[in-house]
């Protein structure tokens, strides 16, 4: 027998877009169900820059998505402020650059409402001392950085708290049952127990990014058509700008290095590949995202990168439009699959993080509509409030927390990023997504244990210690999803493995290997060598 | 302050102060070499005390490393032990443990099985000899005798729970506790700050009384490795007649005691036998000339040239410093001996952490001649005095192995043995010195 739920609204996919639409129809009193088939941001939501766009990027290209970003930066920035360093952004040019793309910045900047001051280059070297002697043009914007992970804990948070409503993980939908023109079962299958889980819902949101034209086929939908472009970003050990600085030319690799707090992130590549699933960055876009990024910032040359991390864009195939990633629309799209027979279905995809608040109120206003419920969105208007359980994400966060209070008994499992043991409770008791057993994975998402320059060598063991102390584990199942958050992680260090990152790697598989066996001890997932 | 400047003349300079290094020095010593050890802190205190010679082999666990390195020879003949006979690594293994012996730290003998050490997240480990603080456990577990597994509030990385939790199929008789160290309850607790204490009477008296209450029916009581540091038999007898039940320890995460045990000792002992030891100084700079080599050290407040015979290499890997990297190539630090390696840092690492094969890079190092005399870009020993010991030497992957101990003491034993021929033959008449 299958577990079932039923519920008004079915949201498939825990992105920001996802998170977004939850609390959007929370805010209507509309009740619904959040799905995903790993957890929160493990697609393109939790593979980006994190940077909340004043729209400067895309004035040249498109304008209007480059309005939309001005107008959603605005509003985030005022309702949102706990998930957003407003650090303000430069765009740079430096020798070499088309001195005539950067000359026309400021007028198109003005065409998309963008306030842009100009810079001398003292000026510019002034505000963000990294740059280099070759900047021939400078311009600043209102760019600042954004914490994706706790802008969607956040956000399904506050849906939670506002009630009738649930977030289930690790749920992958295999099939939907279509009777008179619409969805009448949503058939999945929970990811970690393999039990059949069946949902009944009226209206049925596929939020799914990168994964949408995959979804849309399965209910027999041909109108979501997608190209998948990757993106590769690196993290650097400390923060290397004050705030965003950009490339100014035609985006191309490398060319956007955004702090986030105590870290900063340098990227991306753009490639396109032809399946979302099992990407991973590559020492050649890490190499190539360094070298031309050390043009702008010459110090990223000698810097310490701790990790290496990719996502995928969903960009919308428009008719006639080449396969290029770099060319294709950032702007969003909604597809009701009215033309395609089916009446309680909606897909979602396409845009930007920084326009996932818009892309959620559109969607939700056709739904509640579909519903018959008439109650206007609110999440333009009404802040985001703050969860206890959700604010440990940022960088520096958890540090400072755990100086301010003071408490020698709350005993340090993650050094590098100064994770206390009761950071660690307080998500595995309250945490959207919280669950028995909780996996170190799905407590790295919701804090910063494994991401600081250890890259888990020592906080794995230390937390899984912890966990079996507090009972959390109880079974051997604690050392296999030590082992698979270990695995995880080595993906992304892979990449930067050289100068002094690699003797931490090499440390750290004396540890996982001479110390905990884990190499013959198995593990939950599949990771390839089994 | 002004600098001052100090030369050492000896006959047998060892770079390096991890087990490879206080093996060689021991061997060249016992040699009746005159012996200067030198090099920073090293990575001895990451060991879990266990001296592995060989535990595994592609992925699959040994019971017997004899017939292991017997295999070795005939499947990986690029190996460091295929340049060694099992009798010769046999007769070094022995010699180190009855250092230690000697030393204070009472070793289990070389034997003829690997034993199935305990790990501290209830998995074993097969390893050749074991702290004799450490050997119990082995015991106990083997025998399924009741034991009472405790661990101390405010120590990370380490939990009873998960350890008994791991291991309960296997030995049903485990039951855990926790108790607050002495002294130190709520705070969060340093391993090697607990064995420091406990070297200390009413530390242990204080520790027994808690211990003392908890044990029940368990004529076993498993501890993380805090029984003393100068003298860990003495602590763990002392404590076993207070409760009135055996003993043992069990490994922890790093800096962990049972490597800090063995530098100490060493610190202690080797000068003591007449060794010269400068342990918190890095070697700036070796050149070799046709006698030997002229290393050269700067300290805080003194530089020091030290005027050497011959020259051992057991600067460890990435970790010791021995090797670094840069995005294309890894290097050899202190001569750029050459370091065979692919093209590409594609090759470098495999797609998958805990791939069955390891990783490519982990056998990167400088390549050895029968004597482990490190080659040359020719191929040829870079120079007749200049030897190689321990995880710099390619063709090995001691983690993956379960061989670092052994590695590192064999190959010292073969390095010294060479390098003491080398020594016994008369100086060349046409040395630098002699036409100056």
């Amino acid at each position: 027998m299958a577990r079932r739920y039923e519920t008004d609204v079915l949201v498939i996919g825990g992105g920001a877009t996802g998170a977004g639409v939850m609390r959007d129809l929370a805010l209507r009193g509309i009740p619904c169900i959040l799905i995903d088939r790993r957890d929160l941001a493990a697609g393109a939501s939790g593979g980006n820059h994190g940077l909340l766009h004043s729209g400067g990027r895309y004035v040249a290209s498109d304008a209007e998505t480059a309005a939309e970003c001005r107008r959603e930066s605005e509003l985030l920035k005022r309702l949102a402020p706990q998930c957003i360093d407003d650090c303000g952004g430069v765009f740079v040019a430096v020798e070499g650059d088309d001195p005539d793309y950067a000359r026309a910045f400021p007028d198109h900047c003005a065409a998309a409402g963008i306030p842009c001051e100009e810079l001398t280059p003292a000026q510019a070297r002034k505000r963000e001392p990294a740059l280099p002697d070759s900047v021939i043009a400078a311009y600043a914007v209102p760019d600042a950085s954004i914490d994706p992970f706790r802008l969607l804990l956040e956000n399904v948070g506050h849906a939670l708290n506002l009630g009738n409503n649930a977030y289930l993980p690790h749920i992958e939908v295999e099939g939907f049952e279509i009777d008179n023109g619409a969805i009448k079962t949503t058939r999945c299958r929970d990811m970690r127990s393999g039990e059949a889980v069946e949902i009944h819902a009226k209206q049925v949101v596929s939020a799914t990014g990168a994964w949408a034209e995959r979804v849309a086929r399965m209910a027999g939908c041909d109108d979501v058509q997608l190209v998948y472009s990757k993106g590769t970003l690196i993290i650097s050990n400390t923060r290397i700008g004050n705030g965003v600085i950009n490339r100014l030319r035609p985006p191309g690799d490398g060319d956007i290095l955004v702090p986030g707090g105590t870290v900063s992130l340098l990227g991306t590549s753009s490639v396109t590949v032809s399946d979302p699933d099992d990407i991973h960055p590559t020492n050649e876009e890490v190499d190539r995202i360094l070298s031309e990024g050390a043009d702008m910032v010459p110090v990223l040359s000698d810097t310490r990168f701790v990790r290496a991390f990719c996502g995928v864009r969903p960009l919308l195939m428009e008719k006639g439009a080449e396969a290029d990633g770099r060319k294709a629309s950032r702007g969003f799209a909604l597809f009701d699959h009215e033309s395609e027979g089916i009446s309680n279905f909606a897909t979602i995809t396409g845009g930007k993080l920084t326009t996932f608040r818009l892309m959620a109120e559109k969607t939700v206003d056709l739904v509640a509509a579909r519903l018959g419920n008439t109650a206007p969105c609110r999440t333009a208007t009404e802040p985001l409030p703050s969860g206890d359980a959700l604010r440990w994400t940022e960088p520096g966060a958890a540090a400072r927390d755990w100086h301010e209070r003071a408490d020698a008994t709350d005993t340090v499992l993650c050094e590098c990023e100064m994770v206390a043991r009761s950071v660690v409770d307080s998500i595995v008791a309250d945490a959207p997504g919280a669950e028995d057993h909780m996996s170190l994975k799905a407590i790295a998402l919701r804090s910063r244990i494994g991401k600081g320059a250890c890259q888990g060598a020592f906080c794995a063991m230390r937390v899984t210690s912890h966990l079996y102390d507090a009972g959390i584990y109880d079974g051997p199942d604690g050392l296999a999803q030590m082992r698979d958050f270990i695995t995880e992680r080595y993906r992304g260090v892979r990449p930067v493995l050289w100068g002094a990152q690699l003797p931490q790697t090499e440390l750290a598989e004396i540890l996982h290997v001479g110390l905990a066996g884990l190499d013959m001890t198995p593990g939950k997932e599949k990771d390839g060598t089994s | 302050m002004k600098r001052t400047s100090r030369k050492i003349e000896t006959e047998f300079a060892v770079v390096g102060t991890g087990i490879a290094g206080f093996a060689a020095s021991l061997f060249a010593h016992a040699r009746g070499l005159d012996v200067t050890q030198v090099g920073h802190s090293g990575a001895i205190a990451y060991t879990t005390g266990y001296l592995d010679l060989l535990g595994a082999r592609e992925g699959a666990l040994l019971d017997d490393p004899w017939a292991g390195l017997d295999a070795l020879r005939t499947l990986a003949p690029g190996h460091p032990f295929a340049r060694l006979a099992n009798d010769d690594i046999r007769t070094a293994l022995s010699e180190f443990i009855a250092a230690l012996n000697t030393g204070g730290i009472g070793y289990t003998p070389v034997g003829a099985r690997n034993v199935k050490a305990l790990l501290p997240y209830g998995v074993t480990k097969p390893t050749l000899s074991v702290p004799e603080t450490m050997q119990p456990g082995i015991e106990a577990k083997e025998a399924g005798a009741p034991t009472l597994i405790v661990d101390i509030e405010g120590l990370q990385g380490f939990s009873a729970q998960e350890f008994q939790t791991n291991l309960a199929a296997e030995w049903p008789g485990l039951r855990t506790a926790k108790l607050a160290f002495p002294g130190l309850d709520g705070r969060q607790v340093f391993p090697e700050v607990m064995a420091r204490s406990l070297e200390t009477r009413a530390t242990r008296e204080a520790f027994a009384e808690l211990l003392r209450p908890l044990l029940g029916e368990a004529t076993h009581v498993g501890l993380p490795a805090i029984l003393g540091m100068r003298a860990p038999d003495a602590v763990r007898a002392d404590l076993e007649e207070r409760i009135g039940a055996t003993l043992f320890e069990i490994p922890t995460m790093p800096p962990a005691v049972p490597g800090i045990r063995l530098r100490e000792m060493f610190e202690q002992a080797l000068p003591a036998h007449g060794i010269r030891l400068e342990p918190q100084l890095k070697v700036a700079k070796v050149d070799l000339g046709t006698d030997g080599a002229r290393l050269t050290l700067h300290g805080p407040m003194e530089d020091i040239e030290i005027d050497a015979a011959s020259v051992l290499l057991a600067t460890g890997r990435f970790l010791s410093g021995g090797l670094a990297s840069d995005r294309q190539h890894v290097w050899e630090t202190l001569l750029d001996l050459p370091v065979r390696q692919p093209a590409s840092r594609d090759d470098w690492y495999r797609a998958t952490y805990f791939d069955p094969r390891g990783h490519a890079i982990n056998r990167f190092g400088v390549d050895v001649d029968e004597g482990f005399r490190p080659l040359g870009a020719n191929g040829q020993p870079a120079s007749p005095r200049l030897f190689s010991a321990g995880a710099i030497i390619s063709g090995q992957d001691w983690v993956r192995e379960r061989s670092g101990a052994g590695l590192a003491i064999a190959t010292a034993y073969g390095a010294v043995r060479a390098a003491a021929e080398v020594l016994r033959q008369p100086a060349p008449r046409y040395s630098a010195g002699a036409l100056g």
